[in-house]
Parts: structure tokens; C-alpha cells; sequence
């Protein structure tokens, strides 16, 4: 990085190369994946590394990004709640880890830890089941207690006056924050360097099928001509498999989060409360990011609601009374596909060629690595790797659910 | 969206109901309906970006059970209305 800002600083000012390039829309493409997110590059990146598949499109309706790559609050764990959801997300957090060398782009993945707080017995049950399941897949998890938590983070109140009191917390140390944009802006640029073409403002209209096979895809600048596409569209992804007559279990809802003005250095762990349906972490920045729970109805609308910030302002104040006098800066919405289960859909459709990632609900940035890197091997090999058969689409109907309800996210 | 139009009480605020899920009719004979066909009503869904049908539940009002068509990429409420069982 430095002897590239020294460089720089010999470069008459110039502008630095691009991280991605333009292209013209090619007739055909052996891959085309739809949606420019964190998940949809990772594909392209390791289909391309990987594989050895370079003639993939990415297909972006806006800039890349621009969903929920770019909306969510930034946390990687994997500590949650069933061994196929465990499996899966751990191998995601050793991704990330690795990530900043493999992308040769300081992705400022920060692993300061992850406390969820426990405030009833249920609660204390359901973290104590989760530091089980954990362990067990050999993540690192275990409950701690008020006392550990207040040294671990001093400015919580741990004390028995709040409304809900502090009984325990799940820590899980390998969790943290990362900076979300760099993740896209990496893999693209390393997709870039490949070969991938990205087709930014490029929007999906129509997908062609014939005799049940995926042969085309219409888009706002033209007709593609391609066997295999990968809806990577999370949020949207009805509406992109509503194109080849495919239903999925999904009900779109819109996620609040919002950041404060930046503040000195005092957290420097992830906290997060079920029971008060909220999160919170510090950035590097000083900034407090801030999320809670879902909207209280379905909705493709990215507007914030006062409802939202009123809600989520009580609830970090019983958590840190401290922060009363600090200002929000920004609210902003994302939207967030949510299955019945809240684990993800992965593999194959009844349609031949038309593959899905989708039901990324709340959880979806800290799979990016992963979920890339497991449909890059599915689209490659044609068979789907034994880290996501569990999510396969038929579950539903076969009655096989992944129920991760219980540690996907916050308030459900 | 901010009030919502309860059939029973008029135009009440949102946060009085509950939201109810996109509407699906119930398969007619249990006992003839195969296994894809009743995960196709307990969880698929065409979640549509524009007119959904859904219900509501006005849970902290009169209790009834209705249901309401909204634009949901803009939130516009087009109409609210009783459910009303078409084959009994």
C-alpha cells in the first residue's frame, strides 16, 4: 500500500487506474450472473480463479454494491445456533480472515469479538445451547457473565436496575467488523483482473427458457445469449426468479440501521441484544453503527421511519445510559428477503441453468466469501459441495428445515 | 404509510395492526392435498414488487382479521376490505 502512495505522489496527480472496467455487452457469456453484491463478484472472482470460468457477466441494475452489500452493519460471526449454519459460516469468517491477502485490498476486517447478551433464563439457555453447538464445530464461543462482560466492555450497564437486566453473554471472540464497500471493490477488482465482465446500470428485464432450460437473458442494453445464470439478487430475488415461473418462500422486509456522530474509542466489541432487538459496534471512525430488527411489514420501500430511530434510541440507551447525549448522523434502509427458516437458498431450480442465492434475510454479508465460493464450485462441477446441500430448495417441500431463527438475527 | 383503514374503525394508525402475510387461498380437501402442494401454501410466496393482496390483524383494536391490497414499492394502500369465505 505505501509503495503505491509513494508512487503516486510521483504521478503529476493523476487520477488512479480504475479498480474495474466498462465493457460492451457481448452476445454470449457461459456464466451470467445477476446482481452486483458482495455475493455475486465472490462468485464471479473464484469462477474465475478457481475454475478457470472467465466468460461470466456480472449484471448490475445500479452501481455495484448498492443493496445490501453496501446497507448492512458490517459484522462477521459465525456462532450461530444449528451444525449446518455453524459449518457453513465458520468457513466464511476463515475466508474473511484471509481475505485482505487473497484480494491484495485492505479489506480492515477487525475481529475485536462478538458479545450477544442473554437477559432472561430462556435466553441464558438458548446462548449456553448455542456455546455448545459451537465448540463442537470446533468455533471459538463460550457463555461469559456480568462480570467478564463489564471488563470486556466498561461502559455497558451491567448492573440489575435496567428493565432487562444482564444475565450472561455468548462471546465469540473470532467475531468483528469489516469495512463492507472494500469486500465489493475487491473481489471486482480481482474479477476485473481475470476477465469477469461488470455491467453496471445494466438491469434484468426477461430470462429465456426452452424445454425448461435457461437459453437467454434480456437486459436494459441488450439480449445475451448464455446456458447458466445465478440469480444473486438477495432482497430482489422474487422478482428476477418470478422471470422463469419459479416461486420461492420468501417475504421481502425492509432492515433500519443508522450511525451516530463519531465518538473517542469505548466499545471495542461487537454488542448485540436479542430481547432489545439491536446492535452495535464501533467503527474505526468513531462512528456508532447502530441496527435493529426488521420492519413491522413486508416492503421493497427503502424509506426510514421515525418509528425506527425512536425504538432503536430507547433500546441502546438501557444498554449504555452514557450515550444519551450523542447525535444520529444517518438512518438508511436495506431490504432483506426473509425465508421461514432464516437459513439461506442455495443450488439448483426446477429450471435447468437458472441457479438461486438467495434468502439472505439479515445475514447475508458474512456468507459473501463462502456462498461465492461453494456456487463457483457448483456451477464448475455441476454437483453442489456438502456445505450447502442442507439449503437446497427442495427442503421445503421435503419437510427438512435448517431452523436458524434462533441466532440469525435480532428480535424475530 | 402511516394509517391503515380498519374495515370495523376506520382510519387508524399503522402501529394499532398487525401484519398478516401476503394472501394465499387454503387448499379445499386436506386430506386430497399432496405434500407439494401444502408446502406451496405453508411457505412459497410470489412476493411481488407492486400490488400485493395481504392481511392484516387490527390486534390492538377491535381483533378482526382483513385484508388489504398495497403498492409494496411504495407503500400506497389501494383498498382495505373484509375477508369473506368464497366456497364454504
Amino acid at each position: 500500500m505505501s509503495i503505491q502512495l509513494i508512487r503516486q505522489a510521483f504521478n503529476g496527480n493523476r487520477p488512479p487506474p480504475k479498480m474495474w472496467r466498462s465493457h460492451e455487452l457481448k452476445e454470449y457469456y457461459d456464466v451470467v450472473i445477476i446482481g452486483g453484491g458482495a455475493h455475486g463478484l465472490a462468485c464471479a472472482y473464484y469462477l474465475a480463479k478457481e475454475h478457470g470460468i472467465t466468460d461470466v457477466a456480472v449484471l448490475e441494475k445500479s452501481y455495484i454494491g448498492a443493496g445490501g452489500s453496501g446497507r448492512n452493519t458490517a459484522i462477521i460471526r459465525s456462532n450461530y445456533l444449528t451444525s449446518e449454519g455453524v459449518r457453513f459460516y465458520n468457513q466464511s469468517v476463515k475466508l474473511y480472515e484471509q481475505l485482505s491477502d487473497e484480494l491484495n485490498f485492505n479489506v480492515m476486517f477487525s475481529q475485536r469479538g462478538h458479545l450477544t447478551l442473554a437477559h432472561t433464563d430462556g435466553g441464558v439457555n438458548t446462548m449456553r445451547r448455542r456455546a455448545e453447538v459451537n465448540q463442537i464445530e470446533g468455533v471459538d464461543s463460550r457463555l461469559i457473565f456480568p462480570d467478564d462482560i463489564k471488563s470486556l466492555c466498561p461502559y455497558l450497564d451491567v448492573s440489575d436496575h435496567p428493565r432487562y437486566p444482564i444475565l450472561a453473554a455468548l462471546y465469540h471472540p473470532p467475531g468483528g467488523i469489516i469495512r463492507h464497500d472494500a469486500v465489493v471493490w475487491g473481489y471486482a477488482h480481482q474479477a476485473d483482473v481475470r476477465g469477469v465482465h461488470i455491467h453496471q446500470n445494466t438491469e434484468v428485464t426477461g430470462i429465456k427458457v426452452q424445454d425448461g432450460k435457461v437459453t437467454g437473458v434480456e437486459t436494459t442494453r441488450g439480449h445475451i445469449k448464455t446456458g447458466t445464470v445465478l440469480n444473486a439478487t438477495a432482497g430482489w430475488a422474487s422478482t428476477i426468479t418470478a422471470m422463469v415461473g419459479v416461486k420461492l418462500p420468501l417475504t421481502t422486509i425492509p432492515l433500519q440501521a443508522c450511525v451516530t456522530e463519531p465518538l473517542k474509542p469505548f466499545l471495542d466489541v461487537v454488542v448485540v441484544s436479542g430481547s432489545l432487538h439491536v446492535y452495535i459496534s464501533q467503527t474505526d471512525r468513531g462512528e456508532l453503527v447502530m441496527g435493529a430488527s426488521v420492519d413491522p411489514f413486508s416492503s421493497y420501500s427503502m424509506a426510514g421511519s421515525l418509528a425506527f430511530l425512536e425504538g432503536i434510541a430507547g433500546h441502546v440507551l438501557e444498554l449504555f445510559p452514557s450515550l444519551s447525549h450523542v447525535r444520529i448522523l444517518r438512518q438508511w434502509a436495506g431490504i432483506c428477503e426473509m425465508p421461514p427458516d432464516y437459513s439461506p437458498i442455495m443450488g439448483f431450480t426446477p429450471v435447468n441453468g437458472f441457479l438461486i442465492d438467495v434468502g439472505w434475510g439479515t445475514y447475508g454479508f458474512k456468507a459473501s466469501p463462502i456462498a461465492g465460493k461453494t456456487l463457483a464450485e457448483l456451477i464448475a462441477t455441476g454437483k453442489p459441495p456438502i456445505l450447502i446441500v442442507p439449503f437446497r430448495l427442495s427442503r421445503f417441500e421435503e419437510n427438512d428445515l435448517v431452523g436458524e431463527k434462533g441466532a440469525a438475527a435480532v428480535g424475530h | 404509510m402511516l394509517l391503515l383503514t380498519c374495515p370495523n374503525c376506520g382510519d387508524r394508525n399503522v402501529s394499532e395492526f398487525r401484519f398478516g402475510g401476503e394472501y394465499g387461498p387454503r387448499p379445499k380437501d386436506p386430506s386430497a392435498t399432496s405434500d407439494a402442494e401444502w408446502a406451496n401454501y405453508l411457505y412459497m410466496r410470489h412476493n411481488v414488487m407492486g400490488a400485493q393482496t395481504e392481511w392484516w390483524h387490527h390486534s390492538d383494536g377491535c381483533g378482526l382479521w382483513f385484508l388489504a391490497e398495497r403498492y409494496t414499492r411504495t407503500n400506497e394502500v389501494i383498498k382495505t376490505f373484509p375477508y369473506v369465505k368464497r366456497d364454504a
